[in-house]
């Protein structure tokens, strides 16, 4: 498909909050059946360039047009209104409603809502976009793979004719991938013109015709993608200042033929079997109506071993959480951490207990008016105490060192609510990491971090086991699993199905595994 | 002793009545995350505006149309406050309380020093030899027509869908293209003209004339019962009657030998009382609205 004539224009647009300049006079276009992508270091201004298209943030400067025509959108209304629909990055959906009503939510007049007719609809789009989730089903009760996929299914209730998709992928599953792309392309040769931020670059190789770069707020580089190398990209997503090796080992190889991660192999005595498990959990079962979400799960995470728990969302991984972090009480089973059981304690009790989390919900783990110091200490008051008071320098030495450690880009004072969304994921995972828990369970730990952000909370959690803690780690990404892990686990209906050694752990067999097939561990 | 059954549930219809105007004003308001603390101002501004142009006028009809103006305009004012200067909800809504009072209290002494006008044309009950149904128009509305209404509304229109997102999640109200700051404004002009027509039921149908401690806290027991009924509508209308029936039963055992010697404070504490307890049973764990008291803004 080639692109035909532009459709929307970015010209000179600037954004500043204080004295950050989020976006630098940047001009963009994209034509009618173009996918273009665009790519940029946690902070670099991605976010904030989709926002001003679609209406949310008010640019300082610039022009919009679409059609050659200027466009004026000073909200997300207009923006609808000249054809432009959105994903954002963080989820937009109501928890209180249902999929059905948050879906049709943009549509609905004033007067009466046909329930039924507007069921149908949604049911139509989904089974156009590939997504199978009950329309009845109350946002609260959805994992965040499936969240994600009812943002993506609202976004595509529409006609529009230029969609923006700002990292739609960080928590879906490839099949789930797979359906949303095969379901642009479709979309694609109808004109459709789509913008697609995403920091993983054999998803842009894939699915883009160009490529542009977003470092520090200005646009640095425009390519076609068929002609570009990772390489290349990584170059200039980080500047010239990266070391040659983060460049190289971020990617090193053409875009256009990133093979699979390569399973590592497992490491000498790894979560060896004579020590007492960090985390054990027996007959764990949480009731719900219908079946259980939990049902006598039971499974243990040695010392010194990365676990992972592979797992179509939807299958208990939230309940899990909940139920590991204290949020909620399991109907019956047991859970222990560090040889204490901890099955009826609350968060703080778990915390004390050496446990550490990182919940998928990460608005939700956050108090978004707090700075970035005072949420990075919230779980570690009494350390960080002298005589009954906070002690401010010690909190505000711990921020810098988390800061320079994470490359958050952030001050210590800024409130967490302006951060960019991979940089509050490093706020999380910093926070858990630093009160070095005895096994830390942390769901998507990755989501939405840039290609260095990754590799370096690779190297933070292997060197976490190192050190004789116990990891779990929930995602929905088998190649994330197979190059973190030491051993894989697959939940499926609330139940374990089975677990293999890393490097037993083909896509195949965790594939079948997912669906419910039972394998021996 | 003996107790009127039928004087009692029909002190309980009346008394209930402004409860349920305004409570499902400040409920429609509260869905959208805005707390109405002006609520008893409104009331007050609703009793007193009714009252003066009904008296003006002769006429109760104009005197009701006038409250609905003024509780319009009270709402307006908790807009600008609240929602485009994005101020804090609790001072702003205290503040048009102290200041709607304020005035009328004002005015009214400057009006009526002294005398102590009464409405010559009030609003009559309906069916006066049927007991228990002797009731005003504006009872048989509340209950007939603006509770199933106000029902229906939040439950099955658009507009219903439009006040939950924004009080929910107005971040996600704003990316589907539903304006927060209109649906604040209406919510807060629609719920001021339910809470003043609460306020002028008092002057213009019960009492026919106004005193200075007409409303006497009940917009803060709107507030409480809509926590009580965790924001929906019907619970809402059950927690009025209770109140309401509790200050019925309280007024006709006062009246009585056996209760004469209980001070009169406690046996008027009780309905409030009976508020409290309420509250403390059912007002826990309550899920607020998620925007509760907050202010939007975009980036
Ligand atoms: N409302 C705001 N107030 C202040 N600063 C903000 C605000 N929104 C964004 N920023 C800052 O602007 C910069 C760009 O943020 P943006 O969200 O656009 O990044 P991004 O490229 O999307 O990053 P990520 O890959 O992590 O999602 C960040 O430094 C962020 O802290
Ligand atoms: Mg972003």
């Amino acid at each position: 498909m080639t692109p035909t004539r532009p459709l929307l224009e970015l010209s000179g647009i600037t954004k500043r909050f204080g004295d950050l300049v989020a976006n630098d006079a940047v001009s963009l276009s994209v034509a009618s059946g173009e996918v273009v992508a665009m790519l940029g270091e946690n902070g670099a201004g991605k976010s904030t360039l989709m926002k001003i298209v679609y209406g949310l943030v008010r640019p300082d400067g610039g022009t919009i047009t679409m059609d050659g025509r200027p466009l004026d959108i000073s909200s997300p209304r207009d923006a609808m209104a000249a054809g432009i629909g959105m994903v954002t990055q963080e989820f937009s959906l109501v928890e209180t409603m249902t999929v059905t009503e948050n879906v049709a939510l943009s549509s609905v007049g004033l007067g009466r809502v046909d329930v039924r007719a507007a069921r149908q609809r949604v049911v139509d789009a989904m089974d156009r976009v590939g997504v199978q989730i009950e329309p009845e089903r109350l946002i609260s009760t959805l994992s965040i793979g499936e969240r994600q996929r009812v943002e993506i299914v609202k976004a595509l209730f529409h006609e529009c004719r230029v969609l923006i998709l700002d990292e739609p992928t960080a928590v879906l599953t490839p099949q789930d991938v797979r359906a949303l792309f095969e379901t642009v392309q479709r979309l694609r040769r109808t004109g459709l013109g789509v913008l697609f931020v995403s920091h993983k670059l054999r998803e842009v190789a894939e699915i883009s015709d160009r490529v542009v770069v977003l470092r520090r707020g200005s646009l640095v580089g425009e390519r076609a993608t068929a002609e570009v190398t990772t390489h290349e990209l990584a170059s200039l997503m980080m500047g010239g200042t990266a070391p040659e090796e983060d460049v190289a080992s971020a990617v090193g190889l053409p875009v256009a033929e990133v093979p699979e991660e390569a399973p590592v192999a497992p490491r000498e005595g790894a979560g060896t079997a004579e020590r007492r498990p960090v985390l054990i959990l027996t007959d764990v079962t949480l009731e719900r109506p219908g079946r259980p979400a939990l049902d006598h799960l039971t499974f243990e995470v040695r010392p010194g071993e990365i676990v992972g728990l592979a797992g179509i969302s939807g299958n208990g991984q939230t309940e899990l959480m909940n139920v590991l972090g204290g949020v909620e009480l399991p109907t019956s089973g047991r859970v222990e951490v560090d040889g204490a059981a901890v099955t009826r304690l609350d968060v703080r009790g778990r915390l004390d207990a050496g446990l550490g989390r990182l919940t998928e919900d990460r608005r939700g783990s956050v108090v978004p008016q707090l700075s970035v110091e005072h949420n990075l200490v919230l779980e570690d008051l009494p350390s960080f105490t002298r005589r009954g008071m906070l002690d401010k320098a010690a909190i505000r030495a711990h921020a810098e060192e988390v800061i320079r450690r994470f490359d958050i880009r952030a001050t210590p004072t800024d409130p967490v609510s302006s951060l960019s969304g991979g940089n509050m994921q490093k706020v999380l995972l910093a926070r858990a990491l630093s009160r070095r828990p005895k096994v830390l369970v942390a769901a998507q730990p990755t989501r939405g971090l840039d290609v260095g952000a990754y590799r370096y909370v690779h190297e933070q959690l292997h060197e976490l086991r190192d050190t004789g803690a116990g990891v779990l780690v929930i995602s929905e990404d088998l190649d994330e699993l197979r190059s973190l892990c030491d051993r894989i686990l697959v939940l499926f209906r609330g139940a374990i199905t089975g677990g293999l050694p890393v490097a037993e752990a083909t896509s195949e067999r965790l594939g079948a595994m997912m669906t419910g097939e039972s394998v021996e561990v | 002793m003996s107790i009127n059954v039928l004087a009692l549930l029909s002190a309980m219809l009346t008394i209930a009545t402004p409860l349920v105007w305004a409570g499902i004003g400040e409920l429609i308001v509260e869905k959208t995350g805005v707390l109405n603390l002006g609520i008893e101002g409104t009331m007050y501004l609703g009793a007193f505006i009714g009252f003066l142009v009904a008296l003006r006028s002769g006429s109760p009809w104009l005197g009701l149309i006038a409250a609905i103006g003024g509780g319009v305009v009270a709402g307006l004012l908790m807009g600008l406050l609240t929602v485009t200067l994005g101020l804090n909800q609790h001072v702003s809504g205290l503040g048009v309380t102290l200041l709607l009072i304020a005035a009328c209290e004002f005015a009214f002494r400057l009006l009526y020093t002294g005398a102590r006008p009464t409405l010559e044309d009030k609003f009559q009950v309906l069916l006066p030899d049927v007991p228990v149904l002797d009731q005003h128009w504006l009872t048989y509305v509340a209950f007939l027509v603006l509770a199933p209404a106000a029902w229906w509304v939040l439950r099955a229109t658009g507009m219903g869908y439009r006040l939950q997102a924004v009080g929910e999640n107005f971040e996600a109200a704003d990316v589907a293209g539903i304006s927060v700051t209109a649906t604040r404004y209406v919510a807060l002009m629609v719920g001021g003209a339910l809470m003043a027509i609460g306020g002028a039921f008092l002057t213009l149908a019960v009492l026919g004339n106004f005193t200075l401690d007409i409303i006497n806290g009940r917009g803060w027991v709107c507030i409480a019962l809509v926590i009580f009924a965790k924001w929906r509508v019907w619970p809402v209308v059950l927690g009025a009657l209770i109140f309401a029936g509790t200050d019925a039963l309280q007024l006709q055992l006062a009246i009585t030998k056996t209760f004469s010697d209980i001070p009169r404070e406690l046996m008027l504490a009780l309905p409030y009382l009976a508020v409290i307890a309420a509250l403390a049973v059912w007002g826990r764990k309550v899920h607020y609205p998620a925007s509760y008291l907050q202010a939007y803004r975009r980036g």
